[in-house]
């Protein structure tokens, strides 16, 4: 007994020691086993639909098309005749070969896409001879297409995952497509729909042997959401037409509703440049373009000064604050003296010199005088500038200024509302309302973006309150329901005071600086603006051709379509913008354009030389600089 | 008393005979497991391997019948001759010899493969036992060890020229001639080799070589210290002690990068740790642990293990049929295998203690020293904590071969044992 001693001691010590390691591998490491995780589970994706987008109109603006990858088994590939097979794909024979070489490392038998995207034509020519080439096939992709080549900016792309969202949000798998910006972007969840899952057993080789589990933890696809915008494909498209050689923006709302009519930025591109074969070419070429910038919506991004218009959200804060009434008066000296030092004069051109002016004919003839005045009565009225400037603030964003709007698209700005603290900080505490007077005419340190201003003329179509501005009305046919967008906004300003105001936005439209491009029979209610810019090369501060601003709503009661159009560079409000506002509240109301000429003389305004010329003075000084 | 012995189930252990059908039941469920496709339906399917594998096991069972028919003393008797010949039957690879796997250890009869190294170890053990069952053998003399070494490494070798690894079971033998007296210096310092050698591959030369010149220095101050005349008489060990470790480790380096081969290596380097590649070299090894560790607790039932069916594990059905049992049956069938293993260990020991004459306890022993040492290779391999060996688990893994060989090896000692109380 005591000789078998050692086997029987090795025997105990082995087992137990055996099976406290299938303890620690199957109990301790198995808990944290998932059955559907392992490498010998394939999950094939049931890939839904996208949802297509419609116009408020029910036009078509984003549908799906069909794209055929050709792809390959190089395992599978039979001797096959090249030069026919590359004069069917139009490619090379050095191009067939590195293209079958990658395909080759990748894996000998597993299947991969040899050539993306092949042209309709092609497609055709090549299933009728498929059968020659072994190892090869054709793999249908769903890819966008766009009926209409316009609102780029609103509809965005789609593209091929990146590999940081990927790895970060376990939905998408590398190589799916995924909405990059626009609507494509803000609505991707609904759009995209739901992938199904279909579970398989696989072997080590990686050739499927069947469903897994006979199919229970599949999932079938859910297609994706249509959406229908607010956007106007017409006015849409006819504000992109009037824009070319133009930059800037377009913002058409509908006051009662908030909703977007036309979203127009200029330059933009068409949206079926980012599908398909040359959409990476494309996107290079779009994305690189820092002159034209042809990806970035002005209309929504673009933070300018406000210019003129702003006149009329510092009249409305005037009356709310009682500092002026209708009856008050100023006298505009040719211009604002707010200092004793010869340059701190600020010059108007509304020409009505030495006589009193009153509201009225301050707002038609934009006299800056006048709003200086109001501004530093504003800012005075409290018992120190910094309240007085806080309590001015508070009324400016509460017509959705200074902050971001909350509108439905990915992109946009806050733009800039100074208040007190800012320019405490600014200027260390010795300022007062003449240090910031520029802020009275929309210039200053005010910015706004396009969209912002169109939500300001909105609010004051409105008397007194705005919807968010949004760009989805259903989804699915169902309206939206989103309190955001649906629960009107109230300004500061109460209902009363705006009356005054838009009598005399009538009269620019009537006699003042718009007249000349008044609608017969519609009554067009509107600010002109003329906005200096400068802009920073280096350490030099230069100044640029002004931009040309105007917003406009229509008709007078009962509006239904407010409208800011800013043009960059475009000069007087009245030369460029007004005649652009004045077609579009045309083309919206009544469908048509009567006033050829006005259209005509539109599309003639190119003011593509003056950006040249700008480009290569910026450029002149970034060299000299240097 | 006559009547008695006619009757060839007469005297048996039954729980021996228990064990062994239980074993090579479940054994042939994992292998249906293992080699079953959806296609196949048939139990009866001859041309699978499960079918194959059902073939060998019905066959079986009158290799066993004639076993039991053979008086006992039979086996001693010619067992000089049955080693002898299967001796004959190694050499004659090198002429007869086919090729699978790599190891040209197969005889090819039609469409039947017989491996003789599965048969060449109950000739062995019969011989070992033969030889040391001689009543006037002693152990403690040199002689007589070289008498025993000869007869457990002249299969060794011949077996090890084609297959290494199989050798190895071979070492086996020492646990026998550890019980019938041989010095436990033996083992001691063969498994003080194995730890000085992977101690090597790990640590390298250097650091084993300064530390265990360390340890000889200590050894010899403290020996010097207690005895003053220490170094008068035993200058001569002390200066071999260290000119035997030296030459040792540096062997031992040697060998491991020149002469064993580039996937042996690998093999080491994958248990050890040195080498994090599941994709080529580890890939067995990684997918034979996480088929088990997936197969949890409870496991996922018969045929229901994803990675068997998928056969993502080398030679499932064969070396690594353990996994399948971890997959399928999860931790709780896994242990069970393993405690089965171990009652079959513990019984023939304890039967084999029994025994009045020496022979069958010798034989006895050797039964269970080999099965011993394949469980530990085997099951040591796939669960991941000795390197890749390919050896088959007794009773379990498919192959007709390995099947009748150890039916052979254990049956004859079932014989033996049934008749241990007649004095031969």
């Amino acid at each position: 007994m005591k000789r078998s001693f050692l086997l029987y001691f090795l025997i105990t010590l082995i087992g137990f020691l055996f099976v406290g390691r299938l303890f620690q591998l199957q109990v301790i490491k198995g808990s944290d086993y998932n059955p559907v995780k392992t490498s010998a589970v394939k999950v094939k994706f049931d890939m839904p639909e996208r949802g297509y987008v419609y116009d408020r109109n029910g036009e078509l603006l984003v549908a799906n098309q069909l794209s055929y990858d050709v792809t390959i088994v190089p395992n599978e590939v039979t001797p096959l005749d090249t030069l026919e097979f590359c004069s069917l794909l139009k490619i090379s024979k050095e191009n067939f070969i590195k293209r079958f070489k990658k395909a080759e490392n990748y894996a000998p038998w597993l299947e991969s896409v040899f050539l993306k995207q092949l042209a309709k034509e092609d497609f055709a020519y090549l299933q009728e001879k498929l059968h020659k080439f072994q190892g090869f096939n054709i793999q249908k992709r769903v890819i966008r297409n766009y009926p209409i080549k316009s609102a780029a900016n609103v509809l965005g792309y789609i593209s091929e995952v990146n590999e940081l969202v990927a790895k970060k949000d376990n939905y998408y798998q590398q190589g799916e497509l995924i909405g990059k910006a626009g609507i494509e972007a803000q609505y991707e969840k609904i759009l995209r729909g739901k992938k199904g899952k279909k579970y398989f057993r696989r072997d080590r080789f990686n050739k499927i042997k069947g469903p897994f589990k006979n199919g229970l933890y599949d999932s079938t696809a859910v297609n994706g959401k249509d959406i229908m915008l607010t956007i106007d494909s017409k006015l849409q498209q006819y504000g992109e037409y009037l824009m070319k050689g133009k930059r800037g923006g377009i913002i058409a709302l509908e006051p009662s509703s908030g909703e977007i009519l036309a979203l127009v930025t200029s330059p933009s591109y068409d949206p079926n440049m980012m599908v398909g074969r040359l959409r990476s070419p494309n996107s290079v070429k779009l994305i690189g373009d820092s002159i034209n910038k042809p990806m970035y919506d002005r209309g929504l991004k673009g933070t300018y000064p406000p210019g003129s218009p702003f006149k009329l959200v510092n009249a409305l804060i005037g009356l709310q604050e009682n500092v002026i009434d209708e009856n008050t008066h100023f006298v505009c000296n040719g211009g604002y003296r707010y200092g004793n030092r010869k340059n701190e004069f600020m010059k108007c051109h509304c020409d009505i010199y030495g006589k009193p002016i009153q509201l009225n004919s301050a707002i038609s003839k934009s006299c800056n005088s006048y709003f200086a005045n109001t501004y530093k009565r504003i800012i005075e009225k409290n018992k120190n500038s910094k309240s007085g400037m806080n309590n001015w603030s508070t009324h400016v964003k509460s017509f959705g200024l200074g902050n971001y709007l909350g509108y439905d698209l990915p992109e946009g700005d806050k733009g800039l509302i100074p208040d007190g603290d800012y320019y405490n900080r600014m200027y260390r505490y010795k300022w007062n309302a003449s240090t910031n007077i520029s802020n009275a005419i929309g210039q200053g340190e005010v910015l706004t973006t396009p969209i912002q201003l169109a939500n300001v003329t909105a609010a004051i179509a409105n008397r007194g309150f705005f919807y968010t501005p949004h760009i989805v009305k259903k989804i699915n046919n169902q309206a939206i329901t989103d309190s955001s967008y649906t629960i009107p906004k109230h300004t500061t300003i109460d209902k009363k005071h705006f009356d005054p105001i838009i009598q005399g936005m009538h009269e620019v439209f009537k006699t003042g600086t718009a007249s000349w491009v008044n609608i017969e029979g519609v009554d067009i209610v509107g600010k002109t603006g003329t906005s200096e810019n400068f802009m920073r090369v280096g350490r030099k501060k230069i100044k640029l051709p002004d931009h040309s601003i105007l917003v406009a709503f229509a008709p007078k009661n009962n509006p239904k379509i407010a409208v800011a159009v800013f043009i960059e560079n475009g000069g007087f409000g009245s030369t460029v913008a007004a005649p652009i506002t004045s077609l579009m509240i045309e083309k919206y109301l009544t469908g048509m354009i009567n006033r050829k000429w006005i259209e005509e003389r539109m599309l003639k305004t190119d003011l593509s030389p003056i950006y040249e010329r700008q480009t290569i003075a910026i450029k002149q000084i970034e060299t000299g600089t240097k | 008393m006559r009547q008695e012995q006619n009757n060839i189930f007469f005297g048996i252990d039954w729980l021996l005979v228990l064990f062994f059908t239980l074993l090579v039941g479940f054994g042939w469920i994992n292998i249906y497991a293992a080699s079953y496709t959806d296609e196949t339906i048939q139990v009866f399917d001859f041309s699978s391997k499960y079918g194959k594998q059902l073939l060998w096991i019905l066959f079986s069972i009158p290799l066993i019948i004639l076993i039991l028919f053979i008086n006992a003393k039979f086996y001693q008797r010619f067992s000089s001759i049955f080693f002898i010949l299967s001796l004959l039957t190694l050499i004659g690879l090198f002429i007869f010899g086919t090729e699978i796997n790599g190891a040209r250890s197969w005889y090819r009869f039609g469409g039947v493969s017989l491996q003789p190294s599965e048969f060449a170890k109950t000739f062995t053990a019969l011989a070992l036992a033969k030889l040391m069952s001689d009543r006037k053998y002693n152990l403690s003399i040199l002689k007589n060890q070289i008498k025993a070494f000869i007869i457990i490494f002249l299969p060794a070798l011949l077996i090890a020229l084609h297959d290494p690894g199989s050798a190895i079971i071979y070492l086996a033998f020492f646990f026998v001639l550890n019980r019938e007296g041989l010095t436990l210096a033996y083992i001691i310092f063969g498994a003080l080799s194995i730890v000085l050698f992977i101690a090597t591959i790990i640590a390298g030369v250097k650091v084993i070589m300064s530390s265990l010149y360390i340890l000889i220095t200590i050894y010899s101050i403290y020996s010097i210290y207690r005895n003053k005349r220490f170094l008068k008489f035993n200058w001569l060990k002390v200066v071999a002690l260290y000119l035997f470790s030296s030459f040792f480790i540096l062997s031992a380096d040697y060998s491991y990068n020149n002469i064993l081969k580039k996937h042996q290596r690998d093999r080491f380097e994958v248990i050890l740790g040195k080498t994090s590649d599941t994709k080529q070299i580890g890939y067995n090894s990684d997918q034979s642990i996480q088929t088990i560790s997936s197969g949890k607790f409870w496991g996922k039932g018969f045929l229901e293990g994803d990675k068997t069916q998928g056969n993502f594990v080398p030679a499932q059905d064969t070396d690594y049929i353990f996994s399948v049992v971890g997959e399928e049956w999860g931790f709780v069938g896994s242990s069970l295998v393993i405690f089965l293993f171990m009652a079959l260990l513990y019984r023939i020991i304890y039967r084999a203690e029994k025994h009045a004459n020496k022979f069958g306890r010798i034989y006895g022993y050797g039964v269970a020293s080999i099965l011993f040492f394949h469980l530990i290779v085997n099951i040591g391999m796939v669960i991941g904590v000795l390197p890749t060996v390919g050896i088959p688990l007794p009773f379990f893994s498919y192959g007709g071969s390995s099947l009748w060989g150890f039916t052979l090896l254990l049956f004859i000692f079932i014989k033996l044992d049934a008749q241990k109380s007649y004095d031969w």
